[in-house]
């Protein structure tokens, strides 16, 4: 029988929740390392017993953990994270330049064909990988050659945030780093280049066709597309159809265009998903109603999905690693907030239910598709 | 052998109880207890200081003998009773927060 888990990271640990294909009833697990900052956590698809996960904590430092049993053990991986050479300095907050700082894993990202092989972007924004199941970490240092010493924190700090691999094309990865933009490598991680033409609007950036200095919040693409690209930047829901030479807008009829996580149907390709929040100001959805937003068409017209969200006094965010689908016939979509929800929907956004409700605030959901 | 307490959030990760021991070589200073401890609990690496500076991480403190040994220089001699055995070494993680 399939069946869906999702993995659920939060500033107090992780969870894991499972169910069968039907995604009615759930089983509920953990907190697992309890009290820590779980960033991320990802299954291999290639393994999905193979599961890696980010913990951290402001005393502690970093950790990183792997399961080989769908998160019912654990057992500590590597966790030495150094940047390759000086990796000297890049922008801070008051325009000086700034020693680059290791502080966490934001986002692990499995191979898609080697359980063994693992990518952490990390903060201060740089790519990792891993090809002996976490022990040992390797940087890739092109990538901070794209002007990097250009590059400045976001508001949540200067953290690589989101990894696509391309399916097609094992040497082509798409990074995207607040607030630096989105970078893509064709060479398997030597040499980078930023992505960004098209992404500036007024008041962001005072040089509108500026390579760096972009803050995207997410990225996301369908795999049999691994061309077409999809980006909820700070403000702005935008695509790309060239691998991210060029982005053109498809905000259209949202009721704000500012959020965090975008996400691809499973099986539609030109299905996606965003969570309008209100401003930068105001991390809260407008109107106090908790929306979901989906456009069959690649952007520009959005319906709002409500049945099942809360519609008055709903004042959480939903971050940017905090949305995921399943792959399953009748496609699943998940997401959880800084409140403490994680919701479902087995019909791809038509009706939605709480998981679990009172968890701590969500930093991440991932999901897997259990044959 | 040297006693050291642990914080919560390090006794989960080196799966032991609030105190271990580590037998140090020569003299009792914080740096060879902490490679001693280290070496005992390969998961703590990082945790309690820094891997490559050996630095101190910023919320991490040292008590002993009622005092803060945080500040000491790494090589100077730890307390004699911390030496001796007759008190623990604790790693704490600081009072931070509202």
């Amino acid at each position: 029988m399939s069946g869906v888990r999702v993995l659920v990271g939060t500033r107090k640990g992780a969870f894991i929740l499972t169910s069968d294909e039907r995604r009615e009833q759930w089983d509920v697990s953990g907190p697992h390392f309890a009290g820590w900052e779980i960033y991320h956590l990802k299954g291999s698809p290639v393994n999905p017993d193979r599961i890696y996960a980010s913990q951290s904590s402001g005393w502690f430092g970093q950790i990183i953990q792997r399961s080989d049993d769908g998160g019912e053990t654990w057992e500590t991986a590597g966790n030495e994270f150094h940047y390759e050479g000086d990796p000297g300095t890049h922008q801070w907050y008051d325009g000086t330049q700034h020693p680059w700082e290791f502080t966490r894993v934001w986002h692990l990202e499995p191979s898609l064909s080697d359980p063994d092989t693992v990518y952490a972007g990390v903060e201060d924004a740089a790519l990792f990988r891993s090809t002996d199941g976490g022990q040992n970490w390797h940087e890739f240092p092109g990538l901070r050659a794209a002007k990097g010493h250009l590059w400045q924190p976001g508001a949540g700090g200067m953290c690589l945030h989101t990894i696509l691999l391309d399916p097609d094309n094992k040497d082509r990865i798409f990074v995207a780093i607040s607030a630096a933009g989105t970078f893509r490598t064709d060479d398997g991680g030597q040499s980078w280049l930023p992505v960004n033409r098209g992404l500036s609007i007024e008041n962001e950036l005072p040089d509108s066709d500026a390579d760096v200095g972009h803050c995207v919040h997410n990225i996301a693409m369908h795999p049999s597309r691994p061309n077409t690209l999809f980006m909820q930047k700070h403000w702005d829901v935008m695509r790309s159809d060239d691998a991210g030479d060029l982005w053109t807008e498809v905000s259209g009829n949202l009721p704000s265009d500012f959020g965090f996580p975008i996400a691809v149907h499973a099986h539609e390709p030109e299905t996606i998903y965003v969570v309008p929040i209100k401003s930068d100001s105001e991390h809260y959805p407008p109107e106090g109603k908790l929306r979901v937003y989906r456009s069959r068409s690649g952007g520009n017209e959005w319906e709002a999905l409500t049945n099942g969200l809360p519609q008055e006094n709903c004042y959480v965010n939903v971050l940017r690693d905090a949305m995921s689908i399943d792959r399953l016939e009748s496609c699943g979509i998940y997401f959880g907030t800084t409140g403490g929800q994680v919701y479902a929907s087995a019909d791809s956004g038509d009706t939605w239910a709480p998981i679990v409700r009172d968890l701590p605030a969500v930093t991440s959901v991932e999901v897997q598709t259990l044959a | 052998m040297i006693r050291v307490e642990l914080p919560h959030h390090l006794r989960t990760l080196a799966k032991s109880g609030r105190e271990v021991t580590v037998q140090v070589e020569g003299p009792v200073t914080q740096r060879a207890l902490l490679d001693a401890l280290e070496a005992s609990y390969p998961v703590l690496r990082g945790t309690v200081r820094d891997t490559v500076t050996h630095e101190r991480r910023a919320l991490v403190r040292f008590f002993g003998c009622g005092q803060d040994l945080s500040h000491e220089l790494p090589d100077a001699p730890l307390p004699e009773a911390i030496a001796a055995g007759n008190e623990p070494f604790f790693i704490v993680g600081a009072l931070a927060g509202g």
